[in-house]
């Protein structure tokens, strides 16, 4: 069951956003973020807005969907009026968007760039199950301007796929980094999830090593999570399948950042690591570091000058406002400058950089964490808080106390 | 009405009362009597009409007392019946002895299916020493389990009469009712005064109503109380005008010629708070004063204290105004002002007993809408320093540190009814809290009487329900007040990260210091969420450590993914979690949720874990 959207006040139909959210519209970085609710099958942790069927109703089927999807394309560039917006990057996440034939990813491409104009070397990112590729279908994305693919491998294990109901075969994912790279992808990212129920500290090693081996320059490990509605909650309320342990979680976490450091990776954000910082993911520093950005498709997030907003979750209710000439948008936030205070303190944290210690309003709090050894001492003698490697995983806690 | 107030001959007055056990079914049986004697007619009787508290009628027990005045004819003689309601619960003999001195007899009312109980018991004995007429009777007859040749022997026993001449009726159906009325007058005395001395009427109730003021209820046993009267409380010589007196039948009636001897009734003097017209006192005439007060006035003394605080403290103004206002109508409710470090503003307030305590607390959270917090009951301990000097402790963390000499702690004098077969089950549990056998008779032949005597702390800790627990709810329990004791007691403090827990500090017998270190400090490690540091858990007597726990440090507290539609989302938890912490209490840096408080200060897991 995917998740269900947050509370918000309600958008106008036209889509039209407060004169607060344009001003300075162009001087902030500009992305695009585009949602493709398709998947094969629902995995049993999966609480994304994505639907295994491929007729969903007008406009919301496989084959409608580009056209769907432009259509919010050319909406946003009219609410955002003339402002010069080139587009530095773009993600295609879902869902899963590769399963739409190549040439409608790079169709819906075409039209961002035609209404925006795509910044020179933008990053073009789009997310792919390993089974849902080959050297022809990634061929053609990359000549159509993609630059970048990320493959959800998960883990190299068989049997930690089969409880997170993933279908494809254990070398599938380390070959289709090889087979981007063979394309001329030049950036390519590995997503992991670690502390699955069964998942040994051998098998969490072995998905490590088998992802750093495929040679990607980019590797994404999240824990997983139980998130409530989804099958996996259920199987493990009727203790089919142990709960995760947070404790687990935390030393897997060491591990990765050890066997990835090791393979010549830094961590650029609590969950990310790059080999370089050009291979550092430029559409989610975007999100991280308060920039711009229009999220098209069902349930897709935008944010523009402190305006969030969402669409309404259902593939038919989107495309049936989009064809009737209202703003799919189903609510919508305005931040007040607290809201904005407090959602760069819980970003930028996470990052390496770290957050300039001017600007935090807790200097005991501050003081503390540098004694428990959450910040780093170098980077605060240089005016930044910079979480240390045990402050990672305690940033939530020391993001609720430096907001407190 | 038939005959008027303030002209009724004593010789149709009958004064009686009901001494029962809760559940016994007195209040069915009231209703009944309502009924019958046709005060209240059929569309108007509600469920436990004179209960008038939702808590009485939810817990099924009288709290406050009340008193009827019926009419009831037998053969051609009109008769006035005053029924006097009496609380049925150990915190409230007190209450229930100045009810019985109002009245000339009682009636002894026993479910035919659990026999009698201990509190009916000891009250049943109140009445036998005050040489009041016991009418026996066993209700609830219509029940398939009733046994009421076995309990009849059992009371014939108890109070030296036949067991033919145990009455047996049943409040539910009616069935016997009349007769017990008809037996009333015929068996009860008349009251006897003398109508020309100056005016003496006990007071053996004091209800605050919100519109009234006070309303006073009396039984007058010399001369006469008027109407526009000048009145004297004789222990606390405040003197008063009678605004209105009446009866109640069994709503009020204005009694335009005052009550006389023999007579019940309530008076109104506009005053607003029950402390200004205690239970126990005498009321006399300003112009014509009695020399003497009647016999047996005691000042309310509280036994059990305990500290209530808000949860949010911002309700601290709320909570004493709502305290101000309970004590309007409860006279025994003391409390001052208190702080404690774990958990803020509130107070310390002195109860009679555990269920005096229970019942302030529900009425202060559901009357008042409150939530509140309330530390573990303790009795109050007079320390001898070695310097003589002396100190009243009612609130552990205040027991003084060195230099003790000695400890004196309350006793009470214990009385458990039980199936025989239980008997060893008792005495286990009674020695194990230091209790000292005091006899043992049998009611028949397969109950009990067991008399211990035992320190009251002991008592307020959990007993009740480990009896219960231990005697598959068959025990019943009685106790009352019988002096002090010294004893090898301690004060066991609970602390986080090596700070003292005032909340959690107690005062417990040297050789039980250990077993409550150790199951403090494992109920504590469940209840405290882990932190970001090692929170080590340690019970100590003064510097010596007797038991410890630690509560791991937390190591991860971080969500994996938080990319663009994660952000709205995981900012509103943010704020949620920060008026979270807003109620959690910090204990140096330990941060402790309210919960673990509540938790940890009730005694139930103890109780389960005595149950396995």
């Amino acid at each position: 069951m995917p998740s269900t959207l947050p509370d918000g006040d309600p958008v106008p139909a036209s889509g039209e956003l407060p004169a607060s959210a344009l001003d300075g519209l162009g001087g902030r970085p500009f992305g695009l973020y585009v949602h493709v609710p398709f998947c094969v099958t629902r995995c049993g942790y999966c609480d994304f807005n994505t639907y295994t069927a491929s007729e969903l109703g007008p406009g919301a089927s496989h084959a409608d969907y580009t056209a769907t999807a432009a259509e919010e394309v050319r909406r946003a560039r009219a609410v955002l009026g003339t402002a010069e917006l080139p587009v530095e990057t773009v993600f295609f996440g879902g869902g899963t968007p590769t399963l739409l034939p190549a040439r409608d990813l790079v169709r819906i491409l075409r039209v961002i760039d035609k209404e925006f104009g795509l910044a020179p070397g933008a990053e073009v990112t789009t997310e792919a199950n390993p089974e849902s590729v080959d050297p022809a279908y990634l061929a053609e994305l990359r000549s159509g301007g993609f630059t970048r693919m990320s493959f959800g491998m998960q883990s190299a294990r068989e049997h930690v796929l089969k409880v997170l109901d993933r279908h494809h075969t254990p070398g599938r994912a380390a070959q289709a980094v090889r087979e981007a790279r063979q394309e001329g992808f030049e950036h390519v990212n590995l997503d992991l999830i670690y502390s699955t129920p069964g998942e040994s500290d051998d098998d969490w090693r072995a998905s490590l090593a088998a992802a750093v081996e495929a040679g990607p320059d980019h590797v994404s490990a999240y824990s997983l999570i139980v998130e409530d509605g989804t099958r996996l909650a259920a199987r493990i309320r009727r203790g089919e399948l142990p709960m995760p342990d947070d404790d687990v979680a935390a030393d897997r976490y060491l591990i990765a950042e050890e066997m990835l450091t090791a393979a010549g990776f830094g961590w650029y954000e609590v969950s990310n690591w790059a080999t370089s910082e050009a291979g550092r993911c430029r559409h989610n520093l975007l999100y991280w570091t308060g920039g711009d950005w229009w999220g098209v498709g069902p349930g897709a997030h935008s944010h523009v000058g402190g305006t969030r907003w969402w669409n309404v979750k259902h593939p038919a209710a989107y495309a049936q406002r989009l064809a009737s000439g209202a703003s799919p948008a189903h609510a919508r936030e305005v931040l007040t400058p607290e809201d904005r205070a407090v959602e760069r303190i819980m970003l930028e944290l996470r990052l390496s950089d770290g957050f300039p210690l001017a600007e935090l309003a807790r200097p005991v709090v501050v003081a503390r964490a540098l004694a428990d050894g959450l910040l780093e001492t170098e980077a605060f003698k240089r005016g930044r808080a910079a979480l240390t490697l045990r402050g990672r995983l305690l940033a939530d806690a020391l993001v609720r106390d430096l907001v407190s | 009405m038939r005959i008027q107030p303030g002209q009724t001959d004593p010789a149709v007055i009958r004064n009686f009362c009901i001494i029962a056990h809760i559940d016994h079914g007195k209040s069915t049986l009231a209703d009944r009597m309502l009924q019958i004697t046709g005060v209240v007619d059929d569309r108007s009787m509600r469920a436990q009409y004179l209960d008038r508290m939702d808590i009485e009628r939810e817990r099924g027990i009288t709290i406050k007392s009340q008193a009827v005045r019926l009419p009831w004819q037998v053969g051609e003689t009109d008769y006035v019946l005053n029924m006097i309601d009496t609380p049925g619960h150990v915190d409230f003999t007190y209450e229930v002895s100045r009810s019985l001195q109002a009245c000339e007899g009682a009636i002894l009312l026993v479910d035919a299916a659990q026999g009698i109980e201990a509190q009916t018991l000891a009250n049943l004995y109140l009445a036998m020493n005050a040489d009041m007429t016991i009418i026996p009777v066993l209700n609830k007859i219509d029940l398939p389990a009733a046994q009421p040749e076995k309990y009849a022997a059992e009371i014939a026993h108890l109070i030296g009469c036949e067991p033919e001449d145990v009455l047996k009726v049943s409040g539910k159906t009616g069935v016997g009712v009349r007769e017990l009325l008809d037996h009333v007058v015929r068996s009860v005395p008349a009251p006897v005064g003398d109508a020309g001395a100056p005016a003496r009427a006990l007071i053996f109730d004091s209800v605050y109503d919100t519109y009234r003021g006070v309303i006073t209820y009396v039984r007058v046993m010399d001369g006469h109380l008027g109407k526009r009267e000048r009145i004297l409380m004789m222990s606390t010589t405040a003197a008063h005008e009678t605004l209105e007196i009446g009866v109640i039948s069994p709503e009020p009636k204005i009694a335009d010629k005052g009550l006389g001897v023999g007579e019940v009734g309530y008076l109104i003097t506009g005053v607003k708070d029950v402390r200004q017209s205690r239970v126990g006192d005498t009321v006399t005439s300003v112009a014509r004063p009695a020399v003497e007060a009647l016999g047996g006035y005691e000042h309310p003394k509280p036994m059990v204290f305990s500290g209530l605080y808000p949860i949010d403290g911002d309700d601290y103004p709320e909570l004493r105004e709502a305290l101000d206002k309970l004590q309007l109508n409860d006279a025994a409710l003391v409390y001052e002002p208190e702080t404690s470090a774990a958990l803020g503003f509130g107070f310390r307030c002195g109860f009679l007993g555990l269920l005096h305590m229970e019942i302030v607390r529900e009425r202060l959270e559901r009357e008042f809408n409150l939530s509140l917090i309330s530390t573990a009951p303790n009795v109050v301990y007079r320390v001898i320093m070695e310097d003589g000097k002396e100190v009243t402790v009612t609130n552990p963390s205040e027991f003084p540190t060195g230099k003790v000499d000695k400890v004196f702690e309350p006793m009470v004098k214990s009385t458990v009814l039980v199936p025989s077969e239980f008997i060893g089950a008792i005495m286990e549990l009674c020695q194990n809290r230091r209790g000292n056998l005091q006899g043992m008779d049998y009611l028949s032949e397969d109950r009990v009487e067991i008399r211990y005597t035992m320190p009251l702390g002991e008592i307020i800790f959990d007993f009740f329900d480990q009896l219960k627990s231990r005697t598959r709810g068959y025990a019943s329990l009685d106790y009352e007040p019988s002096g002090e004791q010294e004893a090898e007691l301690v004060k066991v403090d609970i602390l986080l990260q090596g700070e003292a827990v005032d909340a959690f500090s107690a005062i417990v017998h040297k050789d039980k210091a250990y077993g409550y270190g150790v199951e403090m400090a494992k109920k504590l490690r469940e209840l405290i969420p882990r932190q970001q540091f090692e929170v080590p858990i340690q019970a100590a007597i003064g510097a010596r450590v007797i038991a410890r726990e630690n509560i791991r440090a937390i190591r991860k507290d971080v969500l994996a993914k938080c990319y663009g539609g994660d952000i709205s989302r995981k900012r509103k938890l943010l704020e949620k979690q920060k008026e979270g912490k807003k109620r959690m209490k910090m204990v140096g840096r330990v941060e402790v949720p309210q919960e673990a408080f509540v938790a940890a200060l009730s005694t139930e897991s103890s109780t389960d874990k005595s149950k396995k």
